[in-house]
């Protein structure tokens, strides 16, 4: 495969899909540590926002250490070179949202939807590009979908405004060969001047080989996350992926040892727990679940004895989508209940 | 006994489901239906049904209201045209129950405040939106034995359930819903979240309501108001279920809901739309009770 020369643009997600394994308590002075060294590391863009996106502050997601406005606030007027992101999902969070991370200062807006569900999203997108922003259709659990429907789902996107389309692999379940299908197909059926990006997670270990998939596809945007810190075994560690760039030619602009050195000596040090390949997030990507269960699955195997494993697969079996986390504590309750677990547990 | 006669405007899916459930009902008779598209199904079934239908919206209904005898009407349209066919019909003393975001009138959610609406003689309820009738009650379950500082609520719904206009308007349900979480359910703070589930075959409506607690929850008392409201809900919505809960965790009070409809000329997994249209059915009906009982006579209101 020969990718030499070809440039692209990485995007950080440490500090936004990494606020899931740290249940969004990252401090903003960890913010603002980790986004300096990540600006002068070359990084050129980096998401800051609750993990499930702007609002995304709640009983059911949970509540972070502080506000979007105040992580956006602080960490925007430090960076020399970067940009930052925000995230939104519409359901969860709204244009007025969107207008406060604006008036913040962030440069691109992400509007993510399930993959099917691309038509809730014309409101954020039309607004965002209305406003002069990069605005990103991002669509999710992309594995769930054949090429074609997912097109026709990009394709709306566009119609909205979005300059840019990503497949994103939410479950981190798509192997190389799935991706090439997906951004391929975004590539060859969207406007030339639209970007493709690729969102990936790294459950079956497969985040930097599906993002040079991706590359050699036609994505030239890229998510990783610095020290790879984000929901289930984290998404592509960006560190890696750089290096593994720089080996073959792709430019990223980004600084292999400088990248590496703000993962080990900033990133992995915050980390509540080793963000790894572990039983459970290896389930979320053998059996296609949405990586930001995986700490709600854990919690819910702690108070009602049914293992994570076992209410992730459950999950997947239900297709539950992003965003029904509250259903995590509900059919553990309900598997406890089978299995004699629960004695109290009412239900009229 | 005679009934109390209606207008259905909006001939849609939600329409012709709200005309499935007036025919049943003991005090309502749905008599017209408006549209604006002479070509429409629902306007064909409901002459099929023996109503009186015009093409021409509200206006088309308008010169026939004092002859037929038309006391409530129902607007199953859209937030953009509600206000105009309101003001329409109130001139003409019409009681208007909103199914649209619009919200010009206060929020109605029966078993919370439907009497008061009608003690007080509004010419205008909103029916707030799907995920509020189907969580309101549990929140005010909670709010009505202790204080509520934080309530949160999660619709989610299938795919097919959820037409073009909420699409394009999603935060209109999240901003409505949360609104009305707070002012009706009895919260300091009301959130409301939203997902759409595209899974085959259609899941039924499921709704999560988180409630914070000022103080320790009082277990005992909560389970019980809790019991006692899904029990006031099945009147009108028969499959509305406390699925698990309410589940105590410090302060948070937390019951899992699904609702499925009763499946008239909706699909029964569409809960969140049937769930719209019996509480609307309910609202006219307990109009419609005190109109016959002759404790109240809707006047003309000035637009």
């Amino acid at each position: 495969m020969n990718l030499k020369g070809i440039k692209i643009k990485v995007h950080d997600m440490s500090l936004r899909d990494g606020m899931h394994p740290k249940r969004h308590q990252i401090t903003i002075e960890q913010m603002k540590t980790i986004a300096k060294g990540l600006d002068e590391a070359g990084v050129p863009l980096i998401e800051v926002t609750h993990g499930d996106g702007l609002g995304g502050a709640s009983v059911n997601y949970g509540f972070p250490a502080a506000s979007d406005e105040e992580y956006l606030r602080a960490v925007i007027p430090l960076l020399h070179q970067a940009k930052v992101s925000a995230l939104l999902l519409p359901g969860i969070g709204t244009v007025d949202h969107l207008k406060m991370a604006a008036d913040c200062g962030v440069t691109t807006i992400r509007v993510a939807t399930h993959c099917t569900e691309a038509d809730v999203s014309e409101q954020h997108i039309s607004l965002g590009r209305k406003m002069g922003l990069d605005t990103v259709g991002f669509l999710m659990m992309a594995h769930m979908i054949e090429p074609a429907q997912l097109v026709e789902q990009a394709k709306l996107m566009e119609s909205y405004g979005a300059n840019c389309i990503y497949a994103t692999d939410s479950a981190g379940y798509m192997l190389p060969d799935d991706v090439t299908a997906r951004t391929g197909a975004l590539r060859d059926a969207l406007k030339p001047e639209t970007e493709i990006g690729f969102h990936g997670h790294h459950n079956l270990s497969m985040g930097v080989a599906n993002s040079i998939a991706a590359v050699a596809a036609g994505a030239r945007r890229i998510d990783c996350a610095c020290g790879g810190m984000g929901a289930g075994a984290g998404n592509t560690p960006m560190e890696v992926f750089v290096a593994v760039c720089n080996r073959m030619g792709i430019e990223t602009g980004v600084d292999v040892f400088k990248v590496s050195d703000v993962a080990e000596d900033l990133v992995t040090p915050i980390m509540d727990f080793p963000v790894r390949i572990d039983r459970n997030s290896l389930t979320l990507g053998y059996a296609g679940v949405y990586s930001s269960f995986l700490l709600f699955a854990k919690r819910a195997e702690a108070k009602y004895g049914v293992p994570a494993r076992e209410i992730l697969l459950e999950l997947g079996r239900q297709k539950m989508v992003g965003g029904q986390e509250d259903m995590i504590e509900d059919t553990a309750i309900t598997m406890a209940r089978e299995r004699g677990l629960l004695k109290t547990a009412s239900a009229a | 006994m005679s009934k109390i006669k209606c207008a259905i405007i909006g001939p849609g899916n939600i329409g012709t489901d709200l005309l499935y459930k007036l025919r049943r009902s003991k005090v309502l008779e749905p008599v017209w239906m408006v549209g604006v598209d002479p070509s429409s199904e629902g306007l064909a079934r409901a002459r099929e049904y023996g109503l009186k239908t015009t093409d021409q919206g509200v206006d088309g209904l308008v010169p026939h209201v004092k002859a037929d005898g038309v006391q409530i009407a129902f607007d199953a349209t859209s937030a953009y045209v509600h206000k105009d066919n309101s003001d329409k019909l109130n001139a003409l003393g019409v009681m208007m129950i909103d199914l649209t975001p619009a919200a010009i009138g206060p929020y109605c959610v029966p078993p919370i405040n439907l009497k008061e609406h009608a003690g007080k003689r509004e010419m205008n309820v909103n029916m707030v939106t799907c995920g509020g009738q189907a969580t309101i009650p549990m929140v005010y379950a909670v709010s009505r034995v202790q204080k509520v500082k934080y309530a949160e609520i999660i619709a989610t719904v299938s795919s097919k359930s959820v037409g073009p206009g909420t699409r394009k308007n999603i935060d209109e349900f999240t901003r409505t819903t949360a609104g009305a979480v707070a002012r009706v359910g009895g919260a300091d703070q009301g959130k409301a979240i939203i997902v759409i589930n595209p899974a085959e075959p259609p899941m039924i409506m499921r709704d999560t309501i988180h409630c914070l607690t000022v103080d320790e929850p009082k277990q005992k008392e909560i389970e019980q108001s809790v019991r006692d409201m899904v029990a006031e809900v099945q009147k009108y919505v028969p499959g509305y279920r406390l699925v698990n809960g309410p589940v105590f965790d410090g302060h948070r009070v937390t019951s899992f809901m699904q609702v499925e409809g009763l499946g008239d000329f909706l699909p029964k997994y569409a809960g969140n739309l049937d769930i719209m249209t019996a509480s609307a059915t309910r609202t006219a009906e307990m109009f419609a009770e005190e109109i016959l009982a002759g404790r109240l006579s809707l006047d003309a209101v000035a637009a």
